[in-house]
């Protein structure tokens, strides 16, 4: 935990210092004992909007876990869903999010269901791209055995490939995880009326720029977490991929 | 596949699937006869990996295989699984199970389930078929081993626990793709030594690929020597000596010379 507090330590101090004596305009860009400052006196509404936000990024990654998960799978187990899908796919990672997010809304209405949409779409790729190659690595000696052994599709899929491929499902969960949160800002920008994205696009447009700076620390605090927790679950139910202990 | 060099395969060879093993053979054994099988290369150019091989091994006998590099003996144990089929001539086997030169076992699974996943693959309960591997574990040295994952297990261990997997099987056949290539000399002595017992427990029909010459006379009744891709069986020789076998023994030491011969002119 040492050198990445540290490391932070030192960002901060810069640019503290930075802004102190570097003749910076603090309404601009302010220091972080102003945006400390923020995060304090605004916590009550930073809180509820964080709970928004927090839940949108949750069910949007779960959205796309699932989603991922059986695209990956279609692909994997048919070469005609890996011809018609996988270019979709990569399409759909073309499409801009702040441009869709908005015609989503439009089209779906304020509530939650456009930013899970949007949420889950960016989380999505990630998902598929790294669940599919751990699926595809599959030593296909091992896939030769399990023939000998007389296994069922489904069965060599359940204790053999599945399995292998969780590593690869973590991975990325936890890519997944980070774009999640800027899905979300994008999310809230437009026809939001809660969330720290909506907190984003309001205090800009104000110059609050304190208040924007303890919104994105939130943010990343928050990105940072889901990312850490996703690392522990993947090293406690996943022993063996982490070489050394049982 | 053409049509009419399929029909020159037996059909008890694609009847390995979920039909009952042993009985339903017409021809128990392996019988290889004049099988052919090439590959297309990328350059559109063919590459014939055997060429009118002939091998029979009789029921509940071993017999080793050996060849150079590349001659095609891990064709030959795969036609002889069902996982490829030939492109002229006839094979006809028991159902076989593989036993492949990396123990291939699966981190994330104890010793015991790895063992026991050859059951598992045909829908056997996890309760049931840990009880099966148990008492195979007492049997093949492998008591008190049984909840190590497989990287905590030594090379020699790992080809144990993967044998013990190719036998809970259950097929009559076992292929055995030069399972002790990748270990160091003194713990592939003593697993050809552990192997050669345990067979002896086993009335199985046995095939071992194999590059090492000693260990294919230590272990089986019949050694067959290969020629260089394309292969075929060039020379076989009869090893009719008791077990246990000794290296040293000098009827095995001269086998072992002719069979190095028969390699060696050929090579």
């Amino acid at each position: 935990m040492l050198p990445p507090a540290l490391a932070l330590a030192l960002l901060l101090g810069i640019w503290e210092l930075y802004v102190d004596l570097g003749g910076v305009n603090p309404a601009i860009l302010p220091a972080p004992h102003a945006i400390a400052r923020a995060l304090y006196t605004d916590r009550q509404t930073l809180w509820s909007n964080f709970l928004t936000t927090a839940r949108e990024i949750v069910l949007g990654i779960a959205v796309g876990v699932a989603t991922a998960l059986v695209c990956a799978v279609a692909i994997h187990f048919s070469s005609v869903a890996r011809r018609a899908l996988y270019p979709l796919l990569v399409a759909s990672q073309a499409v801009p999010v702040p441009i869709l997010a908005p015609v989503l809304i439009i089209w779906l209405g304020f509530g939650i269901l456009p930013k899970l949409l949007v949420i889950a779409l960016v989380a999505f790729f990630p998902l598929v791209v790294t669940t599919l190659a751990a699926l595809d690595a599959v030593d296909p000696d091992l896939l030769k055995l399990m023939r000998t052994f007389d296994a069922a599709r489904g069965r060599t899929f359940r204790h053999v490939e599945l399995p292998g491929a969780l590593p690869g499902l973590f991975t990325g969960a936890k890519l997944a995880a980070v774009f999640a949160v800027i899905g979300a800002v994008f999310a809230e920008q437009t026809g939001a009326s809660s969330g720290l994205g909506y907190l984003l696009s309001i205090t800009t447009s104000n110059y609050e720029f304190a208040e924007t700076w303890a919104a994105v620390a939130i943010l990343s605090a928050f990105a940072m977490a889901l990312f850490a927790l996703l690392a522990v679950v993947e090293r406690r139910a996943l022993p063996w991929a982490y070489g050394g202990a049982r | 596949m053409p049509t009419a060099e399929r029909s020159a395969v037996d059909v008890t060879s694609t009847s390995r699937g979920c039909a009952p093993a042993a009985g339903a053979a017409p021809h128990a054994g392996i019988a290889v006869e004049r099988v052919t099988r090439r590959f297309g290369t990328a350059g559109g150019a063919e590459l014939v990996a055997l060429a009118d091989l002939t091998l029979h091994v009789a029921p509940g006998e071993i017999v080793s295989v050996v060849g150079p590099s590349g001659c095609g003996k891990t064709t030959l144990l795969e036609l002889i699984c069902g996982l490829q089929r030939p492109d002229a001539g006839r094979l006809v086997s028991e159902p076989a199970a593989l036993m492949p030169q990396r123990d291939l076992l699966l981190p994330w699974l104890s010793a015991l389930d790895n063992a026991g996943l050859a059951l598992r693959a045909r829908g056997v309960s996890r309760a049931a078929a840990r009880a099966t591997a148990g008492p195979l574990f007492e049997r093949l040295g492998l008591a008190g081993f049984e909840r190590t994952r497989p990287a905590q297990l030594s090379g020699g261990m790992r080809q144990r626990v993967s044998l013990a997997r190719s036998l809970l099987a259950g097929k009559p056949v076992l292929a055995l793709d030069e399972p002790f290539a990748a270990l160091d000399a003194i713990t592939r002595a003593e697993l050809q030594a552990w192997l050669g017992h345990t067979l002896a427990g086993e009335r199985r029909t046995v095939v071992l690929v194999t590059h090492d010459v000693e260990e294919a006379v230590l272990l089986s009744d019949r050694v067959a020597v290969m020629s260089p891709r394309p292969g075929r069986v060039v020379t076989e020789l009869e090893v009719a000596l008791p077990r246990p076998r000794s290296r040293t023994d000098p009827a095995l030491v001269q086998l072992r010379a002719q069979a190095l011969a028969a390699l060696g002119g050929r090579a």
